[in-house]
């Protein structure tokens, strides 16, 4: 038994000898990340000392973990893919990468992970490159606790700060994503998680995904972003206690859903957008304790869009509700709290006695003629608007909500 | 000389009940306004919709009875050697000060314990504003018309007319020129109506995320920027000296 017990200690001896550690940096024993990447076998950890490191293109092609000590600086001096990760189970960590060059026909990334899985990046700086983060048919992957910074000096070539293309359950979190196109990009990426990121200030969207179905948001905040955030043709996402914040202009959204449908969105925050969310060709969505504070327009929702259920959400300050371009008579609106009721409750049980049109008469008229948003909040427009929830003739009848709560709702 | 004057009408203004019950009835209904809303924001619409509506009508009415009924003491000024400038200016600041000061307590100070931002300030500077522009369209009003009831009609008439008509003319106008691009025609409109634009100063202050839009973007150039505002302030300005310089006019040629 005994001899038996040294046998497998002496088979397993080698292995536990290949996990090395290498030691890259002046005065170590490898002056080059590259040198020391070809000496590593699977397994092994490749530590980078504090340094500024510009070899072009680093191919990380064997299963090793990276780790930076005291954030060396890995430099694509503007033409160069910094590091594609082209091998299973890698781990990069700690480092500072930057100035990636510019791609034409491919896009160039600080930190790509190509036709590969259980890759880990965490805890690194990427800044001024084409695309910050780049997954590719690259499953089971993780990015955490990266803080991504795009160049605005990068015109039409700045990408994605953390982008994944045709990826299964990935993971995006505690991430920092600013001056991007898009902040985060999602296109055919399922059954993944995005929990906890911060995007702000980016040039289009702070998020934007397709084609990705069944994924979860959890609290993310979205800030400042040019556009929003917009999501596209997915089903079965879950985005919950996210943060939407300041989307400013015409066409900037705090959340825009085309053709999405079977999605829940719930306890999430939306304020100071022109537009907190609209919606185009979305069906069976559910919106539940969704805070709409001092928007221009909480929802908008076009006529195309079907049995989605609104319900225990609270309307505080914002210019307009609702509004819409058609009846919605196929969506419904319960139990939420919207400040612009006037009501009363005899048999105090918290539910308002009269039902609330969430679409007002002015609302109407401005979704037609744009323009006349400059008689807001004008006598004339409120004594038309008394008149038309008195006599309701023109807003669509069906647009009710019958139980509207009497007090704001606690999220 | 006029100093004096302003300081009798004051004086006089205060010892009667009207701008005293005025001041109260702004403070009850800012408090009631403040208190129901719970968000001291739609309090600060309430107020907004309230003083737009009450200040000009007020002002236009009151200083019109005012100056009816001191009739007899305007009479026995101009008997004195005093210019006829002097007289009606300093009743028409006499009133303005009385019923901004009645404003000021009944209005700003709710303001000020519950909305002691920007905006609030803004809608408070934008009403007293109204109520000189008001008092002085009442003046013209009661200048030009030999008796009470006619004074008190041409009153109501510039009331209407300021609070509902012309927003409804602006209405049927911008329906009528949809399709044309409406900055210069919008700006021309708001221009002409002083509510309007006090209006829509403390709008940009308060709808800030509805005016981010087109529409918004537009008025946000106009209105918004220092030279919008410097201009929105000018036009203001003009509306005050218009019917005040009017008045005058008239006063000094007006047979007593």
């Amino acid at each position: 038994m005994c001899r038996l017990f040294q046998h497998v200690l002496l088979c397993l001896a080698p292995v536990a000898l290949t996990a090395a550690d290498l030691h890259v940096g002046s005065g170590q024993t490898f002056g080059t990340v590259r040198a020391a990447l070809a000496a590593a076998t699977a397994g092994d950890t490749v530590i980078v000392h504090a340094g500024v490191y510009r070899e072009g293109s680093l191919v990380v092609d064997k299963s090793v973990t990276l780790t930076g000590l005291d954030r060396p600086h890995l430099d694509g001096e503007g033409r160069h893919e910094v590091l594609t990760i082209a091998a299973p189970h890698v781990t990069v960590r700690g480092f500072d990468i930057a100035h990636s060059g510019n791609g034409t026909l491919t896009d160039v990334a600080g930190i790509k992970i190509a036709n590969t899985h259980h890759a880990v990046i965490e805890r690194n700086r990427v800044e001024d490159c084409s695309f910050g983060i780049y997954l590719s048919k690259s499953h089971d992957s993780v990015i955490r606790h990266n803080e991504v910074r795009g160049s605005q000096t990068r015109a039409e070539s700045n990408g994605n700060g953390i982008h994944a293309w045709s990826c299964e359950r990935i993971e995006i979190s505690d991430n920092r994503v600013v001056t991007h196109r898009d902040g985060i990009y999602l296109e055919f990426a399922t059954d993944s998680a995005t929990t906890r990121n911060t995007v702000e200030d980016n040039l289009r969207y702070g998020l934007h995904f397709m084609f990705s179905h069944r994924n979860r948001y959890r609290e993310n905040t979205f800030l400042r972003n040019g556009a929003g955030v917009a999501v596209m043709y997915s089903r079965e996402v879950h985005m919950e206690s996210n943060h939407f914040a300041h989307s400013w202009g015409a066409a900037a959204y705090g959340l825009l859903l085309k053709d999405m449908s079977d999605s829940r969105i719930v306890g999430n925050t939306f304020d100071h957008n022109s537009t907190a969310v609209t919606m185009q060709n979305s069906n069976r969505m559910v919106f539940e304790r969704n805070e709409f504070r001092a928007n221009g327009w909480a929802l908008q929702v076009q006529s195309s869009c079907n049995d989605n259920a609104f319900t225990g959400n609270n309307f505080l300050g914002n210019s307009f509700d609702l509004a819409t371009n058609g009846q919605l008579e196929l969506n419904r609106f319960e139990g939420n709290y919207w400040d612009k009721a006037e009501s009363y409750d005899l048999n105090r049980d918290g539910v308002a006695d009269t039902p609330y049109r969430p679409v007002s008469l002015f609302a109407m008229l401005v979704e037609r003629m744009p323009s006349s948003l400059l008689l807001l909040r004008s006598p004339l427009v409120h004594f038309l608007d008394r008149a038309e929830r008195i006599i309701p003739s023109l807003t669509p009848d069906r647009l009710i909500d019958l139980k509207p709560a009497m007090r704001p709702l606690s999220l | 000389m006029m100093w004096r004057i302003v300081k009798y009408v004051c004086r006089d203004l205060f010892r009667g009940k009207i701008v005293l019950g005025y001041a109260a009835f702004l403070l009850l209904a800012s408090f009631g306004l403040f208190n129901l809303g719970g968000e001291p924001t739609k309090g600060l619409i309430g107020l907004l919709s309230l003083l737009l509506f009450v200040v000009p009508l007020v002002s236009l009415v009151f200083a019109t009875a005012h100056f009816y009924n001191s009739y007899e003491f305007i009479e026995l000024l101009a008997a004195q050697p005093l210019r006829r400038n002097t007289i009606l200016l300093g009743q028409i600041v006499g009133v303005s000060l009385a019923l901004s000061a009645a404003l000021l307590v009944g209005a700003g100070l709710p303001i000020v314990l519950y909305a002691a931002n920007l905006t609030g300030l803004t809608l408070l500077v934008v009403a007293l504003v109204l109520t000189f522009v008001f008092t002085a369209f009442a003046f013209l009003g009661a200048v030009i018309a030999r008796d009470k009831a006619r004074g008190i009609g041409f009153a109501l008439l510039v009331w209407f007319y300021f609070a509902l008509l012309h927003n409804g003319l602006t209405l049927y106008v911008l329906f009528l020129l949809e399709d044309y691009p409406l900055e210069g025609i919008s700006l021309t409109l708001l221009a002409l109506n002083p509510i309007d634009l006090a209006r829509l100063l403390v709008l940009l202050q308060l709808d800030v995320s509805a005016l981010m839009g087109y529409t918004g973007a537009m008025m946000q150039n106009l209105l918004g920027t220092a030279t919008g505002i410097a201009f929105a302030t000018g036009v203001l300005a003009l509306w005050i000296a218009a019917p005040l310089a009017t008045a005058l006019w008239i006063f000094r040629r007006k047979d007593l």
